[in-house]
């Protein structure tokens, strides 16, 4: 990053894309998320790991605001997006999840062909002027998705006739067309086998260059592998948060140690 | 300790031999399945019962006797009829005078026995008349009329009225058969299919011969398209708003359990509402289908916005989440992409909606859509909306409760009518639905 604006590269000396200070997340009476502090960097693969139902998921759709939706969840704190609270007043959720895309954790493709599920994004962004733009928007976007080779002959086909690995890289796909700036990724290979996950690892990696990248997963290899950071989450808490390495290798807390040695989740 | 490892090898029996346990549980699903078996036949049994019965007395319905003249009137004839008092009763006259001089020419029925005659026809002075008002040009010419015989010489030919059975009146006497029977063998009384039957409008209490479900069919059509055009859009409008949009409370709770209580209303009071909201307080026209068309809206409403809910509901929140992902606003996520998967659904509760108010009769006769009153067809098409007019199902009741024997065959024919467009309704929405389901 060559950002030359004095005063965030006071704050952001480390690039920091997202900040989260004192995040808290009510499901109705429950506290699901406690005064989580976390600094997500940029060009960076950021990996959540934790037991199930600690809060990491619930931690990583705040990120887009997708907690919006349900009606019974309340987030306080502040999230800063390059510095903006993403939960302020002003901020349209929308707009919002253009520059923070998603990736769900069952491949979700629309019902439509495998154009139209990418290009649906930048059409209701109107990043596309003319149907070429769009045609260049969709092979860009499959080409990133590492599914171009596998799709380029029946683009007209619909997205559901693929196979899981290819649906989930068709999502990825569609996450990059309206060129978001975040890409979140809830537990993308849970439903994967060992082949389309390998796949899709080779893709988050080479995604890094252009986004930054938070990935929820329940697989401590997989953390391991593809991430830089990585945050440890149990019962709502952040616990540790640091180098991939040094939280696989030499964790502070016991109870991440307890965790990836395989004695609590 | 030998011996208990071995006997916990061996917990149980022979596979080859059935245990009692299991024998009683495979005799109890076999009862079962018989139950079920019987309860599908006995429903088969009855459909079946009910379709032939329905069949049987309706479509002598669709045929008609009618006699045959051709006729030459003269102006002076015609200035004559006109300047009396009973004009239609003097063209009957005339009617007769002619079938008797032609009947002694065929040296049919001996003496000529005008009252005989009047028997025999139906109510053709009418007709006549009419048609001489509408052309003029033919007085003078000779013009070719079948006209409906009576109804006791129509339910002669379909066995409703017998030698043996009949009580000589002043409807008919026994000697009248054997004039009929001649009037047979001479090809002046012949049986035909019944148009009048399908395409004409009510008739008086004394002529059901000359009543038709025509005008009536126009009614329910022009109800449908008010039912159609206000609770599809309405309907779904409200579902969308209830499922997608609305904050889940109290007010919306209450909402809720309210139109499914709506559903559950009997139809009568929506007729009673109709007439106090729409007649005496907003003053629309009585009889009228578009009255008709707003009253059986209310009532299809909540039909429609129960299926509608139910088939949003069954739209995977996946896609729901999918849209929103890309940065799709709410609205984007349920027209691009929640509707379209949810239309089968929705279609397929229209159509029921609709048939179901295609069918409904009380609530019509409370705001006066009464049979009677289907005597003339809607004079253009939005005049259709707000002349008076009956539907399907109150013409129906209307004829079942009218004395005369053949209005009640009437009746069944009229159902046959109403369950064919019912069929066919059914039959669009399982096209619709074969179309509109791509799951890819």
């Amino acid at each position: 990053m060559n950002d030359m604006r004095p005063l965030e590269r006071i704050v952001d000396t480390d690039n920091i894309k997202i900040s989260a200070k004192g995040c808290q997340v009510y499901y109705g009476e429950t506290h699901a998320i406690k005064d989580v502090d976390v600094q997500i960097e940029d060009n960076t693969v950021t990996a959540f790991i934790g037991p199930s139902g600690c809060g990491k998921s619930t931690f990583l759709r705040c990120l887009n605001r997708m907690n919006d939706t349900i009606d019974i969840c309340r987030v306080e704190g502040e999230i800063l997006l390059d510095g903006e609270n993403i939960y302020d007043k002003k901020v349209d959720p929308v707009q919002l999840r253009a520059k923070v895309g998603m990736v769900f954790q069952k491949p979700n493709p629309f019902p439509k062909s495998i154009y139209d599920n990418i290009a649906y994004g930048p059409r209701i962004h109107g990043l596309a002027k003319s149907k070429a733009d769009l045609d260049v928007i969709v092979e860009k976007s499959l080409r990133r998705g590492a599914i171009w080779d596998e799709v380029k002959d029946r683009l007209d086909k619909p997205g559901t006739g693929l196979s899981g690995g290819q649906q989930q890289r068709l999502c990825i796909a569609r996450a990059v067309a309206t060129e978001p700036e975040v890409l979140l990724m809830d537990e993308p290979c849970s439903a994967l086998d060992p082949i389309a996950t390998s796949q899709v690892e080779e893709l988050i990696d080479e995604l890094r260059t252009q986004y930054s990248v938070v990935i929820v997963t329940h697989s401590m290899q997989q953390a391991a592998r593809v991430s830089q950071k990585t945050a440890f989450f149990h019962l709502g808490n952040l616990v540790e948060f640091g180098e991939t390495g040094q939280i696989f290798t030499n964790p502070t807390d016991p109870r991440t140690e307890s965790y990836i040695s395989g004695r609590i989740g | 300790m030998a011996d208990a490892t071995a006997n916990a090898h061996k917990r149980h029996g022979s596979l080859t031999q059935v245990d009692p346990r299991t024998r009683r549980r495979n005799a109890a699903e076999a009862r079962f399945k018989a139950y079920g078996l019987a309860a599908i036949a006995l429903g088969i049994f009855f459909l079946v019962v009910l379709a032939f019965s329905i069949i049987r007395s309706g479509v002598p319905a669709f045929t008609t006797t009618v006699v045959s003249l051709e006729m030459n009137v003269s102006p002076a004839e015609i200035d004559q009829a006109e300047s009396g008092m009973l004009k239609t009763a003097a063209y009957t006259k005339l009617f007769i005078a002619q079938l008797g001089s032609q009947m002694q020419e065929q040296g049919i029925g001996g003496e000529v026995d005008p009252e005989a005659i009047g028997r025999i026809l139906g109510k053709v002075g009418n007709d006549l008349r009419a048609f001489y008002q509408a052309n003029p040009d033919a007085v003078g010419e000779p013009v070719d009329f079948t006209v409906n015989a009576s109804s006791r010489v129509d339910g002669y030919f379909k066995g409703r009225v017998t030698r043996e059975g009949l009580v000589d009146s002043r409807f008919l006497v026994a000697t009248d058969l054997d004039v009929v029977d001649q009037l047979t063998e001479a090809g002046i009384i012949t049986r035909q299919f019944d148009w009048g039957f399908l395409l004409g409008k009510d008739a008086g209490v004394d002529n059901p011969g000359g009543a038709g479900i025509g005008a009536s069919v126009l009614g329910s059509f022009f109800m449908m398209l008010v039912v159609l055009v206000l609770s599809l859009p309405i309907g779904v409008a409200a579902s969308i708003y209830l499922e997608e949009f609305a904050p889940k409370n109290r007010f919306t709770d209450i909402i809720e359990v309210n139109i499914s209580n709506l559903a559950a209303v009997p139809s009568i009071v929506f007729g009673i509402l109709g007439l106090a909201v729409f007649i005496q307080f907003a003053s629309l026209p009585q009889s009228a289908p578009l009255v008709g068309g707003l009253v059986l809206t209310l009532m299809t409403l909540p039909t429609i916005i129960i299926s509608t809910r139910a088939s949003l509901k069954a739209v995977p929140p996946s896609i729901r989440d999918a849209a929103l992902g890309v940065g799709a606003s709410k609205m984007q996520a349920v027209f691009h992409h929640v509707l379209p998967l949810a239309a089968p659904g929705i279609l397929t509760g229209t159509i029921i909606g609709l048939a179901q108010a295609l069918g409904e009769t009380a609530p019509l006769l409370l705001i006066g859509m009464v049979g009677f009153v289907a005597r003339e067809f809607p004079t253009g098409f939005w005049d259709g909306f707000v002349e008076p007019n009956s539907a399907m199902p109150a013409q129906i009741y209307t004829w079942a409760a009218r004395s005369d024997v053949a209005f009640y065959e009437k009746a069944w024919g009229g159902i046959i009518v109403l369950l064919v467009f019912l069929l066919i309704m059914n039959a669009i929405a399982i096209v619709l639905r074969r179309r509109f389901e791509r799951r890819w």
